[in-house]
């Protein structure tokens, strides 16, 4: 039963179709980004399918791969639901309904680009997007800012890829290891001093 | 455009695998290198289009980054769409399993923490380099400025849908812009 997996057994078995319909709806009614929480709500709080801690692990290990955290979580829920089979059921039903709109939106983008009025009101989407972007990053990193070592590394990912204009694959390995290194030996530091 | 799309397919699918895989913390970590490849490198679209789309996608529900669906759609229809779609979320939902399995024997070691912890600090840089690089080329002057320094007040202070705002957005771009 636990093919070679010591984990998505522990879960309870539910079906696919049960899995793909709750990722649908979350899919298609978590407007306005915050995909997390209507995870949350719906795994742990409305089908009870995970405990709070075991939803709190699930997001560690979303947010420390690449990839986007509402997908990552979605994948990593189903799998844990009912292996392989789950994990595709459920990024498959939180995919669908934006993946269907903005299919449509690229359709119709395609047909009226010379409309004014299409574009008048796309500009000002846009700034509306910046507006957000920036919020919900700030947000995010709010506890980062208090730190001296974590400001510095921000600002070096920042200074290297909006000044120096190096491309972000060299810049998130580059950084990325220098603050392995600093966060490890602090880590590694701070552990020997008790 | 459609009588060679079809050979854009593997430039889709590679750019688009390169492109979720920068996705650390949020999808617009990889936006500087999403309207490098896009915009720059291969010329799928403008900048002003992908800006748009991608503003069109923070109203989409779901995951945040379902605008490229529509870059696919742009550049080689249906089947531009589905590649995006499998190149982007395919190997990084792969990986999710594989790790997430893996797990229990991963959490707690000296180098997975010191990786998380480094990972929150550079997340936030990519992410705010990110929000620079779409700034500029979104902000086209002082009205657009406003209406984002608007958004971006109100969603700090208060716990508004920003599916709103953004719709909002659309409305005061009609008045403000539209005169054509």
């Amino acid at each position: 039963m636990a093919r070679g997996s010591n984990r998505a057994s522990d879960g309870p078995r539910v079906g696919v179709g049960r899995i793909f319909a709750a990722f649908l709806l979350i899919g298609a009614t978590s407007f306005g980004g915050g995909a997390i929480a209507y995870l949350r709500d719906t795994l742990v709080v409305k089908h009870r399918w995970v405990d709070d801690e075991t939803f709190l692990e699930l997001l560690a290990i979303g947010q420390t791969l690449p990839g986007l955290k509402a997908t990552n979580v979605a994948v990593l829920a189903g799998d844990r639901l009912r292996g392989a089979g789950g994990a595709v059921a459920a990024m498959a039903g939180v995919c669908l309904p934006g993946a269907v709109l903005m299919y449509i939106v690229g359709l119709v983008y395609q047909a009226e680009r010379q409309r004014p009025l299409l574009e008048a009101a796309l500009e000002g989407v846009a700034a509306a997007a910046v507006g957000l972007i920036l919020a919900t990053t700030l947000k995010l990193g709010r506890t980062s800012f208090s730190r001296i070592d974590d400001v510095a590394f921000i600002l070096l990912t920042v200074v290297c890829v909006n000044r120096l204009f190096i491309p972000v694959p060299y810049v998130l390995i580059g950084v990325g290891a220098l603050a392995v290194a600093w966060y490890g030996s602090a880590a590694a530091k701070w552990r020997t001093i008790p | 455009m459609a009588h060679d799309s079809m050979n854009e397919l593997p430039a889709l699918a590679r750019v688009f695998t390169c492109l979720s895989l920068l996705t650390v913390g949020g999808g617009m970590a990889a936006y500087p290198e999403l309207k490098a490849q896009t915009v720059d490198v291969h010329g799928w679209l403008t900048l002003q289009q992908l800006d748009y789309l991608y503003g069109v996608g923070q109203a989409a529900p779901g995951p945040n980054m379902m605008m490229i669906v529509s870059i696919g759609v742009l550049t080689a229809g249906f089947a531009g769409a589905l590649i995006v779609l499998l190149a982007f979320f395919g190997p990084t939902a792969l990986l999710a399993c594989v790790v997430g399995r893996l797990w229990t024997r991963l959490e707690g070691r000296p180098w997975t923490v010191a990786v998380q912890r480094a990972l929150l600090p550079v997340s936030i840089g990519l992410l705010l380099a990110g929000c620079f690089t779409f700034a500029k080329g979104a902000l086209t002057g002082w009205m657009t400025s406003i209406i984002a320094g608007m958004v971006f007040v109100i969603l700090l202070r208060t716990t508004m849908n920003p599916a709103f705002l953004v719709l909002a957005g659309a409305l005061i771009g009609i008045v403000a812009f539209g005169r054509g």
